[in-house]
């Protein structure tokens, strides 16, 4: 019997930004029913390379092969009509429009109807075929993500590919959805469609895909099938390149005695953001990690912004180490220990077109320490700052380069190293570690649990499950407004907080 | 009271209502056409002007009037193709590329005015459009006179209200174009080529404004003047937004500016309001901001307007 013909065959591919080269000499097969995990840190070249599959990028060397023949992909047009499809890991619909008219985009012909009625039989064929149903008349608006992404796979299905590309398709999904996902996954490879799947978590890749591709800086590192010998210590190394040691956990117990450094009492807000906080009751102890899990949207920002002192609520008390707020604003919450790592580094954390140095004092301009009526003393902030770079290792030529230029590691390694500098009794972060890779997530961790170690209260909300299992003490879920419960890590599993970030609660399950 | 209300609306003010509607309609859904498909078409001033011109010139030496148009419309879509070049393919600010656009194209027109016809002594004018009665229609009462005794270009900005929200809603091209105003990488992904239709709606939305630069400068009036737009292309930018970027509602915006417009004529001219003549021509003006003020702070313009969409970028 001979070898079977690779649906795809991407050979020699080369692609280079400025002086990265981001693809280095690329390699890669796809059989019919594969699911192929393509896997690798940030920046390791996955998605460039996929972009290159569907056309976005023109490769600046390297051959693609579709069914065994020699093929060119000049942009999205090319790919899609070759069986590509391809789902972004930022969807790529147009909220305003109804889902019948988002799948009708790109359709042939231009001043003839609109193939209403042909679209919609052919979602009712993939809804059956797949177990991917939507409402064509309802607007992408009001979808969840969950059906967004549903949306997009529908779309790439209607296009006829027999190859679907997904970046990073689980990052905001809730554990049930990501198994509807996979099993639809599933389902196509059982059609001898290909599927490659994008990402960085190691457990995704031992659940759902046959083998794995992994790259590092640009290059192929190996390809592997995913069998009983794939542990994950060996995938992450593989990844990193670099042994991985997960951060210790030291057993703690918080008792009663410890003190309650941030207490939250019946919070409500209103206004114009689109959730509103109910009744949102939490204590922190000192020295307890409380982990904020939920499905993006569900409130988290909210909850920041309220004890960041950005929203006042309108009703409900905070206490600060037992001290009632009565005037609430981001300067006398930051006056009174809280430091804040927001989840949008460069919107509201750091300013890019500033020089380091001023970003990283901005926000204690008014200290003694740095201006003197009214003047700033730049000594002594060159100074400040350059000192928090050689502590923190943040990779930068000095504290007059330009806040941008610094990679999402570093920039992160700049927020952490700003907050810590004042010792703050309350720790507020959003989404940590989001796009770092593991050596810099690993040292965001250790310092949130140095941080642990001293008594200090931190509050850490995050979309990645992974993350709060393995930081938290206890984790606490949103669902549209409110903590639906909060569970002692030890009691917690993800299929329990996969339920409560449904909104659904087990007593009445 | 009533005397007062007798004496103005007259047939003759509705039909006057519909000629001052009818370049605002042009250049309302030629902006609509643009920005649609995430192009703020700030040239539209410009471009009205200097197409008014053209068509003029073009029908003085040939006395042929259609001819005028068509030089009017080719003049706008050349405008709408500098628009596309310097928005669509170099991704420049949209704003100053329409001022830019507006101030190069008004200024062409004086230049080139000047340049044909000298400084002579009498304006130069031609034999504008005559109304066409259309058989039967026109002998309705009431809406006979009013809709169906008009310029043929006047029959023309009605027709293509319903044409252009036919195409906009019921054809996959509008559709490609929306999703390129909404969100050009959701239409690059399903195959759609962003910078192409980008294009078109600015080819489309340059030979409309150019018949409505035509309407003004060959039916409206018989003669070319530097004041010959006046504003009326600003006016169109502000009536999409009171449109909520809806081709119904932007003409029924249009119409309504045109009834106040109409009004204020009216009022100035009779003798019944005794107040200085500056402050009946700022009345639509000032309604439209009110207007605008009240109508419009729901309104969601197209989420990719002002937006230059550019592949291969890091």
């Amino acid at each position: 019997m001979s070898p079977p013909v690779p649906l795809l065959e991407m050979r020699g591919i080369r692609k280079h930004f400025g002086t990265v080269k981001a693809n280095d000499n690329i390699d890669l097969r796809l059989y019919p029913g594969d699911i192929l995990g393509l896997l690798g840190e940030n920046g390791a070249g996955k998605t460039t390379l996929m972009n290159v599959l569907f056309g976005v990028y023109h490769p600046d060397g390297g051959k693609i092969f579709i069914d065994g023949k020699q093929v060119h992909i000049g942009n999205s047009s090319d790919a899609l009509a070759l069986g590509v499809g391809m789902v972004h890991q930022h969807f790529h619909v147009v909220p305003r429009h109804t889902v019948l008219e988002n799948l009708m985009v790109g359709q042939k012909g231009n001043f003839g109807r609109l193939p209403k009625a042909a679209i919609r039989k052919r979602m009712d064929d993939i809804g059956q075929r797949y177990d991917l149903s939507l409402d064509p008349d309802v607007r992408v608006e009001d979808l969840t993500i969950g059906q967004q992404q549903r949306l997009e796979i529908i779309k790439a299905l209607i296009f006829g590919a027999r190859i679907l590309i997904l970046d990073e398709p689980t990052a905001t999904l809730t554990p049930h959805e990501t198994d509807g996902l996979f099993a639809a996954l599933r389902a196509m490879a059982a059609k001898q469609m290909g599927v490659i799947f994008i990402t960085h978590k190691l457990n995704e890749i031992r659940a759902i895909t046959n083998r794995v591709v992994i790259m590092r800086l640009g290059k192929v590192i190996t390809s592997l099938k995913n069998d009983a010998r794939t542990s994950r210590k060996r995938l992450a190394e593989l990844m990193c390149g670099q042994p991985i040691h997960p951060p210790e956990r030291p057993v703690k117990t918080v008792s009663d005695a410890s003190p309650v450094r941030l207490s939250l009492k019946n919070i409500c807000t209103t206004g114009r953001a689109r959730t509103h906080l109910k009744d949102i009751n939490l204590d922190v102890y000192g020295g307890e990690i409380v982990g904020i899990a939920g499905v993006s949207g569900n409130g988290q920002k909210e909850l920041a912004d309220v004890i960041a002192g950005v929203l006042k609520p309108s009703s409900g008390q905070i206490y600060i180490n037992k001290q009632l707020l009565k005037q609430i604003s981001p300067g006398i919450v930051q006056a009174l220990g809280v430091g804040r790592i927001p989840e949008d580094r460069t919107g509201t954390g750091l300013i890019t077109t500033l020089p380091l140095s001023d970003s990283m004092v901005l926000p204690r301009i008014s200290e003694k320490k740095f201006n003197r009526s009214g003047f700033l003393k730049q000594g002594a902030i060159r100074q400040f700052v350059t000192r928090l770079i050689e502590q923190y290792g943040i990779k930068a030529d000095g504290p007059d380069i330009r806040t941008g230029t610094l990679s999402g590691g570093n920039l992160q390694k700049a927020l952490l190293a700003r907050e810590l500098a004042w010792d703050p009794q309350v720790l507020l972060a959003a989404q940590p570690t989001r796009g770092l890779d593991v050596s810099a997530a690993q040292f965001v961790h250790q310092k949130f649990m140095d941080l642990r170690q001293r008594d200090r209260a931190l509050v850490i909300i995050s979309e990645n499950l992974e993350e709060l299992f393995e930081i938290s003490d206890r984790i606490a879920v949103m669902y549209e407004g409110r903590i639906m419960d909060i569970l002692p890590v030890e009691e917690a599993t993800v299929s329990r907080i996969g339920l409560l970030m449904a909104g659904v609660r087990e007593d009445a399950a | 009271m009533s005397e007062i209300l007798a004496q103005i609306f007259q047939i003759g003010f509705f039909t006057a209502l519909i000629r001052i509607a009818t370049p605002l309609i042009f250049g309302t859904l030629g902006e609509l056409f643009a920005e649609r498909s995430g192009v703020l078409n700030l040239g539209i001033e410009g471009i009205m002007m200097l197409a008014a011109m053209t068509g003029f010139s073009t029908t003085y030496f040939t006395g042929n009037l259609w001819l005028g148009v068509l030089t009017a419309i080719a003049t706008g879509m050349i405008a709408g193709l500098l628009m596309g070049l310097l928005t669509v393919s170099l991704g420049l600010s949209q704003h100053v590329s329409g001022i830019g656009t507006t101030l190069l194209c008004s200024g062409l027109s004086f230049f080139f005015y000047r340049l044909i016809f000298k400084q002579s002594s009498s304006i130069p004018k031609i034999v504008a459009f005559k109304t066409v009665p259309l058989p039967l229609l026109s002998k309705i009462p009431v809406i006979g006179p009013i809709f169906f005794n008009q310029f043929a270009l006047v029959y023309i900005a009605i027709a293509i209200v319903p044409i252009s929200a036919y195409i906009l809603y019921h054809t996959p091209w509008g559709l490609n174009l929306r999703t390129v105003g909404e969100n050009p990488l959701a239409a690059d992904s399903a195959g759609v080529n962003v910078h192409r239709v980008r294009y078109q709606a600015l080819l489309i939305s340059g030979a409309l404004m150019g018949l409505a630069g035509a309407f003004l400068s060959m039916a409206q009036f018989n003669a070319y003047t530097f004041g010959v737009i006046s504003g009326r292309g600003w006016v169109c930018i502000a009536l999409i937004v009171f449109g909520q970027w809806s081709p119904w509602k932007s003409a029924a915006g249009a119409i309504l500016f045109a009834f106040i417009d109409a009004l204020q004529l009216r009022l100035q001219a009779s003798s019944l309001i005794n107040l200085p003549y500056q402050i009946f021509l700022m009345m639509p003006f000032v309604l439209t901001i009110i207007g605008m003020a009240i109508v419009s702070r729901n309104a969601r313009a197209p989420a990719a307007l002002l937006q230059p969409f550019r592949k291969e970028e890091r």
